[in-house]
């Protein structure tokens, strides 16, 4: 197991540099850069700020800079929000958006396990249609539409919860319910479809005729079995759903780092970009990791290699 | 006590598909005594699996018991609710199913799936489970038992799986073991071991045996009585040598012919029997192997047959033995 987790990380070290390398060349090639704007600024004045942070030298000795930088932690200054690095925002960024991602992840696991299985036991009947039909919804409802309903409803007209900033956890409840549907619908698919696959294994017939009762048939026999799409699914869901969500950031005014991608992005600030992606990244490729280690631990027939 | 271990009168079952009432079980009678071995046979989807499911009461979903009664070492298992099913299951009678490359789950070891059967029906403790189920392996002639109680599955092969499973159904001393076919998907030398093996252990343990099979062979060397089973209906029911030596029913002396014997000759062909089997959402009105039987009459295809007794075991339901008979009967 720990040879195997060494080998991994050399091997996502070796992604990581790729994905680094790949938008490195890509967001320099998109014309424009961070000190252009509306306002005129004299030539000199460009020149002057391109010299200090290193935008006048050719690309490929500034993609070796950062390169080497960013291998001993500096990932540099923000070029747009002037006096902070680009660890600073992450750092203060982050645990924002993770708050109010890790508890979707939560919430969408809690109800999309428990009624996939529902919707597998009762197949065929009223509750199944009824949990199919919330489903399709969940999937097919892009996420800005489902934050304006939420915060027209019980936002403006019946005023039940406040619409904006994270002052009190009943802020929590709208972002966190618009960040949660589209996962728990998916997880809710994905769960009845493996809970029926196995349902119809040989193997539960065994468990049945053991004598077992019905509730230890579900929990020890299929759900352990069942569970394993999900775990799939999950891993890099967490990823993106902690690093936040830029649309539900914005209805909401939730200063999370998902606005920083998008800022980030549209204002060229190159090393923003590099730093959000880097860390982005990473966090995929961790959870990955994980997800091949919890694997391992529910089915005993998966080798680590 | 009751005089039978099994006693199964007059059992209708159908299955409620989209597509209609498929008539699985039409007045199925067995009769079996504690220790005998029953063999069922018959093709697919003649009924033979489901009159033992319905013994355990594991019918699948659209399944449901119409009628009959269904006695097993006392118990009425057609008044029984399921929470009182789950005491006889795996206890008073276990079932092997015919694949043991799927009937065990993969992500237990042998050692827990044995022990939880053994943890569920008796006082016994984790260590006294696992001590059982040791010897449960030794019994079932598994070498190392200490090392495969903490291996999966996947890590035994198809005839080890199958040991494994009868340890399963042996490991609270069942008064039935219903065997769905235990060697269907299993080499045949790998056939021959497990069917000693189970041969040995009835000898051991004293239980019945229901053996449901569509290979003649096993029936021949396993058991004392034989049910032939064609449509939902038991068509021939006898001791070993009536079947094998004094077959009445055209189905039963069909299956007979077609089995190759070692006097075949090389490019001889085998006798099958013509036709293809009924189809169970509209059954014919007569006797159901009508439209394939050689020497069918008009009444044939107008009512099922009765039933034909002839001696204390040996029955058949066929219009030509009971024509035979009276013949018979009219000429004393």
């Amino acid at each position: 197991m720990l040879k195997y987790i060494v080998k991994r990380v050399f091997l996502e070290i070796v992604t990581i540099w790729a994905v680094a390398t790949i938008t490195f060349f890509l967001m320099n090639m998109v014309p424009g850069g961070p000190f252009l704007s509306e306002k005129a600024i004299s030539p000199a004045a460009t020149a002057a700020l391109e010299a200090k942070y290193g935008l006048d030298k050719p690309l490929f000795q500034r993609y070796l800079t950062y390169m080497i930088d960013a291998a001993h932690g500096d990932f540099g200054d923000s070029l747009k929000q002037r006096g902070r690095t680009v660890m600073d925002i992450i750092l203060m960024k982050f645990p924002v958006s993770a708050k109010v991602g890790g508890i979707s992840v939560l919430v969408s696991l809690l109800l999309g396990i428990p009624l996939g299985c529902i919707a597998a036991l009762k197949r065929g009947k009223f509750l199944d249609s009824l949990i199919s039909v919330v489903a399709t919804c969940g999937i097919a409802v892009p996420s800005f539409v489902i934050c304006t309903v939420l915060m027209y409803t019980l936002g403006v007209n019946l005023k039940l919860l406040p619409t904006m900033g994270l002052s009190s956890w009943k802020n929590y409840i709208m972002p966190v319910m618009a960040l949660s549907f589209y996962p728990t619908a998916y997880i809710m698919r994905l769960m009845r479809s493996s809970m029926l696959d196995v349902l119809g294994q040989d193997y539960m017939r065994t468990a049945k005729a053991k004598g077992l009762a019905g509730h230890v048939i579900l929990f020890k026999h299929a759900l352990r079995n069942a569970i394993l799409p999900v775990v799939t699914y999950v891993g890099p869901m967490l990823a993106y759903t902690l690093t936040g969500s830029f649309v539900v950031e914005k209805i909401f005014t939730i200063p999370g780092l998902g606005g920083e991608f998008i800022g980030a992005i549209n204002g060229r600030d190159y090393t923003l970009i590099m730093g959000t992606t880097i860390f982005l990244a990473t966090l995929i490729i961790i959870m990955n990791v994980v997800v091949d280690i919890v694997y391992k631990l529910v089915d005993p027939r998966i080798k680590l290699k | 006590m009751a005089e039978y271990l099994v006693d199964i009168k007059n059992e209708r079952l159908s299955f409620f598909t989209p597509a209609g009432e498929v008539k699985a079980l039409n007045d199925v009678s067995i009769r079996l005594k504690e220790g005998e071995v029953l063999g069922i046979v018959g093709e697919s989807g003649s009924g033979k699996s489901v009159t033992a499911y319905s013994l355990m009461g594991l019918t699948a979903h659209p399944g449901k018991l119409l009628g009959g009664t269904l006695e097993f070492n006392g118990h009425h298992i057609e008044t029984m609710t399921e929470k009182e099913m789950c005491k006889i299951r795996g206890n008073e009678v276990s079932i092997i199913f015919q694949d043991p490359m799927t009937s065990l789950n993969p992500v237990y070891t042998i050692g827990n799936q044995i022990m939880e059967v053994i943890l569920l029906h008796t006082d016994k403790n984790k260590q006294q489970a696992k001590e059982r189920a040791k010897e449960l392996l030794e019994l079932v002639g598994i070498n190392e038992p200490e090392k495969r109680l903490k291996q999966y599955p996947h890590e035994l092969s198809g005839g080890m799986r199958q040991r494994v499973m009868i340890a399963i159904a042996l490991a609270c001393e069942p008064k039935l073991l219903i065997a769905d076919e235990p060697t269907t998907a299993l080499d045949v030398t790998i056939q021959a071991q497990i069917l000693e093996l189970m041969m040995e252990l009835k000898e051991k343990l004293g239980m019945a045996i229901i053996m449901i099979t569509h290979d003649l062979g096993v029936v021949a060397s396993m058991c004392e009585r034989i049910a032939v089973m064609y449509a939902g209906r038991i068509i021939e029911y006898g001791t070993t040598e009536d079947i094998f030596y004094n077959p009445k029913h055209q189905y039963t002396k069909g299956l007979i012919r077609s089995i190759p014997r070692l006097d075949t000759k090389e490019h001889e062909r085998l006798v099958p029997i013509e036709g293809t089997p009924v189809d169970l959402l509209n059954p014919p009105k007569g006797c159901p192997f009508a439209p394939r039987c050689e020497a069918c009459m008009k009444i044939c295809l107008r009512e099922m047959p009765p039933v034909t007794n002839f001696g204390e075991v040996h029955y058949t339901q066929c219009w030509l033995n009971q024509k035979e008979e009276m013949e018979k009967g009219a000429a004393k």
